[in-house]
C-alpha cells in the first residue's frame, strides 16, 4: 500500500542501517515514546540490527496501558447499569480493572460495543433516545482532537443522552517526567510522529535546550524509525541537541490549526495521573467547564472504587523504561495476553505484548542453554 | 489505536452539516470525517485515525525522503575508505596495514 510499502523497503534500510553503524562512536540510550514504534521495532527486529552502542528504550506511549486504574474501575461501574450503553475502542475490552474487565462486563450482561470512531458512538445515542450512551474517551493529542469533535457535535445537534468518560493525556509532560526522574538514563527521544501532525512541533524546542536532549520527530514504519535513530545518533555524535523533523510526509511543523482550535475550545489542561507512574502535573485534558454536562463523571456519581493492582506487576518500570518486558519475573508465565496482569500485556501497543508476540521464543533461548550447561 | 494509517480519498460528501469522506485504507473502506482537513481532496492521502483524518501526507515530501535514502550508500561509495568496502565485498578480512592514501580518498 502507498505510504506503507515503500517504507519497508529492506535494501534501503540496510543502507540506513550502514549508515548508522558508521557514525556511532560511543553508547547511547534513546528512547522511542509511542507504543506504535515500540511494536514496528520489536516485530521487525530493528534494536537487534542497530550497532550494540545504540540501545531503545520503550517509553510510556501506550494511551491503553497509561489510563489510570481508578478510571477503569469507574468504566467498569458504569458499563454494568443497565440503563448504559458503553462504548469503547477495541483494545480497551481486555485491560484489567479491580477484578474485572469490559470483556466480562458485557459477559455478565452489560451493554459494551466496540466502535471505529468516536461518531458511531454519537450515532448510537441518536438511535438510542432512551438509553444513556457513555464513550470511553482515552488517548493522546491523536485520539483527543476526535473525541473533542464529537461532544462538540453532541452539543450542536443537542444529543442530551450522550457523554464521555475522559482520561486523556499529553506526551511533552510526560517528556519533562522522565528527564526529572532520578533514575533517567535517556539522552534523546524519538517524538510520536501522529502526535505531532496534531499538534506540531513547537511544544518541543524548549524541552530540547532545558534537558539539553535531541527530539527527533519519527513516524512509524521501518525505515522511518531508522531515520529517526540516524538522526538522533548523528546529533549525539555531534554533541547537539535541537528539534528535527524525520516524518515530514505527515508532519508540518504548526500541526493541525483546526484540530487544536477545537481541543482548545472543549478540553482544559488538568493533572493526570498514569497508571504505574503517579500523578503528572498539567499532563492530561478533562472537558472544560462549558462542556460538563457530556462529562460521565459528573453525569454518573460513581464512589466506593477500591482499586487494586497486583503486587508482582512491574508495568510501572516497564513504562518508565526502567526494565525491559522480559525482565519481570511474571513475563510469560503468570502474566500472559491470555491472562494479562497489566495493561502493557494487552494493549496493540503495549510494550510487554510487543515482547510477548514477537520475541518470547529467543527469550527463553538463553535460559534453556544455561540448564543444558548445568 | 494510536495506529493512525495512510488512506486514499475516494469521494467527499456533507452529511448533517459535517464534511465527510470515503476513505480505501488498501482495500479496507471507511467513513471518514473531513471537519479537521476541510480542503482535502478526492484522489489525495492523509492520515487518519478513529475515523478523523488529521493530517495530508505530502507526496514530494515522501519522494525526497525515499531518494535521500537511496543515495545514502551511494555517498558511502563514493568517499567511503575502498580497501574497507573491497573487503566487504569480498567477505574477507582487511589485508594488514592496508591504509587508504589521501589521493585515493578525494
Amino acid at each position: 500500500m502507498k505510504y506503507i510499502d515503500e517504507f519497508q523497503d529492506p535494501d534501503l534500510a540496510r543502507r540506513l542501517l550502514d549508515d548508522i553503524h558508521s557514525i556511532v562512536t560511543r553508547p547511547w540510550a534513546l528512547m522511542e515514546v509511542c507504543g506504535g514504534q515500540t511494536h514496528t521495532i520489536i516485530r521487525h527486529g530493528i534494536d537487534q540490527l542497530l550497532p550494540e552502542q545504540v540501545e531503545l528504550i520503550h517509553g510510556p506511549g501506550c494511551p491503553v496501558c497509561v489510563t489510570p486504574l481508578e478510571v477503569i474501575d469507574k468504566a467498569l461501574e458504569i458499563a454494568s447499569r443497565p440503563e448504559v450503553i458503553f462504548c469503547s475502542f477495541g483494545d480497551m475490552l481486555r485491560v484489567p480493572g479491580t477484578g474485572r474487565d469490559l470483556f466480562q462486563v458485557r459477559s455478565a450482561g452489560g451493554d459494551v460495543r466496540v466502535v471505529y470512531s468516536p461518531l458511531d458512538a454519537l450515532r448510537i445515542a441518536q438511535e438510542n433516545p432512551g438509553r444513556e450512551v457513555v464513550f470511553f474517551g482515552i488517548g493522546f493529542e491523536t485520539t483527543a482532537p476526535p473525541n473533542a469533535m464529537t461532544v462538540y457535535q453532541a452539543r450542536k445537534l443537542n444529543i442530551p443522552n450522550f457523554s464521555l468518560l475522559v482520561s486523556h493525556v499529553r506526551v511533552p509532560p510526560a517528556i519533562e517526567a522522565i528527564m526529572e526522574s532520578p533514575s533517567c538514563r535517556v539522552q534523546a527521544f524519538l517524538a510520536a510522529g501522529h502526535v505531532c501532525s496534531v499538534m506540531g512541533l513547537g511544544e518541543y524546542p524548549e524541552l530540547a535546550e532545558r534537558y539539553r536532549v535531541p527530539i527527533v520527530v519519527t513516524g512509524f514504519e521501518p525505515l522511518d524509525i531508522l531515520e529517526g535513530v540516524r538522526r538522533t545518533v548523528r546529533q549525539l555524535e555531534r554533541g547537539e541537541h535541537t528539534v528535527d523533523n524525520a516524518y515530514q510526509r505527515a508532519v508540518r511543523p504548526e500541526g493541525n490549526p483546526a484540530a487544536q482550535a477545537m481541543l482548545e475550545d472543549v478540553f482544559e489542561v488538568t493533572d493526570r495521573a498514569w497508571r504505574g507512574i503517579g500523578v503528572i502535573p498539567r499532563s492530561g485534558w478533562r472537558l472544560s467547564p462549558r462542556y460538563r454536562q457530556y462529562d460521565a463523571e459528573y453525569r454518573f456519581s460513581v464512589t466506593g472504587i477500591d482499586t487494586r493492582e497486583p503486587a508482582e506487576c512491574r508495568s510501572g518500570e516497564v513504562l518508565q523504561g526502567l526494565l525491559k518486558p522480559h525482565e519481570c519475573e511474571a513475563f510469560g508465565t503468570t502474566c500472559t495476553p491470555r491472562n494479562p496482569l497489566g495493561a502493557t500485556m494487552v494493549s496493540s501497543e503495549g510494550a510487554c505484548a510487543a515482547y510477548y508476540l514477537y520475541r518470547r521464543l529467543d527469550l527463553t533461548t538463553p535460559s534453556l542453554e544455561a540448564s543444558t550447561v548445568v | 489505536m494510536c495506529l493512525a494509517v495512510p488512506g486514499r480519498v475516494m469521494d467527499i460528501e456533507e452529511r448533517d452539516g459535517t464534511r465527510m469522506a470515503t476513505v480505501d485504507f488498501g482495500g479496507v473502506v471507511k467513513e471518514v470525517c473531513l471537519e479537521y482537513l476541510p480542503d482535502l481532496q478526492v484522489g489525495e492521502y492523509a492520515i487518519v485515525h478513529v475515523g478523523f483524518a488529521l493530517q495530508r501526507l505530502d507526496e514530494e515530501s515522501a519522494k525526497q525522503t525515499l531518494e535521500l535514502f537511496a543515495n545514502l550508500g551511494m555517498l558511502q561509495e563514493e568517499f567511503g575508505d575502498p580497501w574497507e568496502l573491497a573487503a566487504e565485498a569480498s567477505g574477507s578480512p582487511r589485508p594488514d596495514s592496508s591504509e587508504t592514501t589521501q589521493e585515493a580518498r578525494q
